[in-house]
């Protein structure tokens, strides 16, 4: 990579607003990814985080505000062409198509994500590929409905990634998680990270974010407070406020 | 799949073959007036299902499709005495750009308003028919049919293989449509249209496919109908049962397959015809009504779901 393309953010957000009737869910927020960044994105409950990742992903119209990703305007683009040009992401609330077993889940995304026509047979293999990365081989063939809850946020994991994206967004997937499971979920995203992925984690459990992120941006209100390193951002005492209340 | 898919058009040309000999050899009129019933809803429930079943999106507009396919008949027979294939074609076209509207439709409503919306539409329509003097108002219209063509020495015979042409149609495109990627893209969009959307799946433009390949099919099987009955009215063209029974078929043969539209067409409405001529025409609604009640609580999947179960069950046992 040159160091022209190093400066260019693959994700660039310039003074998103968002409104819902006279409610302001965001209020003019701008802020840089830079390609390869573990991003942590942290708030309390209903500052605007799902919102923020729902303008991005696109199933939020945003007004006014634009996203840029990889120097292009993305705003006008419905969720499905942002996710072909490569913002998969993952739900708060996890989302599997439940008529189907975990190996179809992944074929979806295949199917009508894939960058280049590849064939049936490639897609099988990227598939298993992705389910053993993910732990989930052996449930391969195992209906959606039949997994336990950190399967399921592997799964919404593994099916992002069937998409071949450059920005994974990740929901909150360590929710409601034991703390061996936290970790398991952390090193995944970890991992996927080092294979060149830029990654947005919305998370609540602190010591995940402080591990996990290069940069940490904290929300309250719909506005920014604070954004840097995670120590940093913790140091600050309005994020400390933001939090405790006091 | 290859061999599946040669099996699929013999099954459909010994069909299409049974029939055709049938109108040659049959002489009483009975069975292709029953028969031809039959096949129409076939066509119905083929057509609702790869909206309904596939995409999830229940539709009770049916019976507008079905007037607006059996109007579209008359009024191009009285103005221009269109032949039958013209009638079928053009309502087809019309049925398509009803089911494009109706995609638009799926924009701001789903689930239970849509439901509802659907059934606006019948009203309206209906309304502005009979209030149309030209194709009869509310009293209806005679047609006149034209004389036969040979191969066929009887008008019924003809519209009897017709409708089973239409038939092999529907079955292949909805067949078609399960095994492509069309259908894979509907079936997420039906478990979740934000995850689907997500995921990379074009579900507005899946929906407007459904829709319009759903209500062209649904318009072409009511043109002929006219002609079948040579007369039309508002009252019966729209009427509500159409949309019911459509329903009712595809979900009692059950929706995960593309056949299951089919038995439970054939079943359904083959058994009406039995009750019709032996008890009377109003139990069919009762045991429509009495087959949905059953189906829904027994077996939710329908047909085809619940010879999945005991296939399943038994597979399990074998282990």
């Amino acid at each position: 990579m040159t160091n022209a393309e190093a400066r260019v953010p693959l994700l660039r957000i310039v003074s998103l607003t968002k409104r819902f009737g006279g409610f302001t869910a965001l209020d003019n927020v701008s802020v840089d990814i830079p390609p390869g960044e573990r991003f942590g994105l942290i708030g309390p409950n209903g500052s605007g985080k799902t919102t923020l990742i729902n303008c991005i992903s696109g199933a939020f119209r945003t007004e006014p505000g634009t996203v840029l990703f990889r120097d292009e305007d993305i705003t006008p683009l419905q969720p499905h062409v942002r996710t072909r040009r490569g913002i998969a992401r993952s739900f708060q609330i996890p989302r599997p198509f439940r008529s189907m077993t975990v190996a179809e889940n992944l074929m979806v995304a295949l199917d009508f994500a894939a960058h280049e026509h590849v064939s049936v047979a490639q897609r099988r293999d990227t598939m298993m590929s992705i389910l053993t990365q993910m732990g989930l081989a052996s449930k391969a063939n195992a209906s959606a409905t039949k997994l336990s809850q950190v399967e399921l946020r592997k799964m919404e994991l593994a099916r992002a990634m069937a998409t071949h994206p450059k920005l994974l967004i990740s929901d909150e997937a360590m929710a409601g998680l034991s703390s061996s499971e936290v970790d398991e979920v952390l090193d995944l995203l970890m991992s996927l990270a080092s294979q060149d992925i830029t990654i947005i984690m919305i998370e609540h459990i602190m010591q995940a974010v402080m591990r996990f992120s290069d940069r940490v941006m904290c929300l309250d209100a719909g506005k920014i407070i604070a954004i840097g390193t995670p120590s940093e951002v913790m140091a600050n005492q309005r994020v400390q406020e933001a939090y405790l209340g006091t | 799949m290859k061999r599946k898919g040669i099996l699929f058009w013999i099954g459909a040309a010994v069909f299409l073959a049974a029939t055709f000999l049938m109108t040659q050899v049959v002489g009483n009129q009975y069975p292709f007036f029953a028969g031809y019933v039959i096949l129409q809803f076939i066509v119905l429930a083929v057509a609702w299902s790869i909206l309904g079943g596939y995409a999830g999106y229940v539709n009770f507009g049916t019976s507008a499709f079905f007037g607006v396919g059996v109007y579209t008949a008359v009024f191009l027979a009285k103005a221009f005495g269109a032949p039958l294939l013209v009638q079928i074609a053009t309502a087809a076209a019309i049925g398509a750009l009803m089911g494009f509207a109706l995609g638009l439709l799926t924009l701001r409503m789903q689930g239970i308003f849509f439901s509802i919306a659907t059934i606006a539409l019948t009203i309206i329509i209906e309304t502005v028919i009979t209030n149309w003097r030209f194709v009869g108002g509310a009293a209806g219209i005679q047609i006149e049919r034209p004389p036969t063509t040979p191969p066929f020495d009887n008008y019924v015979q003809m519209l009897f293989f017709v409708q089973a042409l239409l038939v092999v149609l529907a079955v292949a495109i909805s067949r078609y449509i399960q095994n492509s990627w069309i259908g894979r893209g509907l079936q997420a969009l039906r478990d979740d249209e934000l995850a689907a959307e997500c995921t990379g799946v074009p579900t507005l433009r899946l929906k407007l496919m459904a829709c319009v390949i759903s209500g062209a099919l649904m318009c072409a099987a009511g043109a002929p109908a006219a002609m079948y009955l040579q007369f039309a009215n508002p009252a019966s063209a729209f009427d509500l049962n159409y949309s019911v029974s459509a329903l009712a078929m595809s979900l009692i043969g059950g929706t995960a397959h593309w056949s299951g539209p089919i038995i439970g067409a054939i079943l359904l409405s083959a058994t009406q015809q039995l009750l019709t001529v032996t008890i009377s025409s109003e139990v069919n609604v009762l045991l429509l009504g009495v087959m949905l009640v059953l189906f829904v609580v027994g077996a939710p999947e329908g047909i085809i779901g619940l010879v999945r179960k005991i296939f399943h069950s038994r597979n399990e046992g074998k282990e």
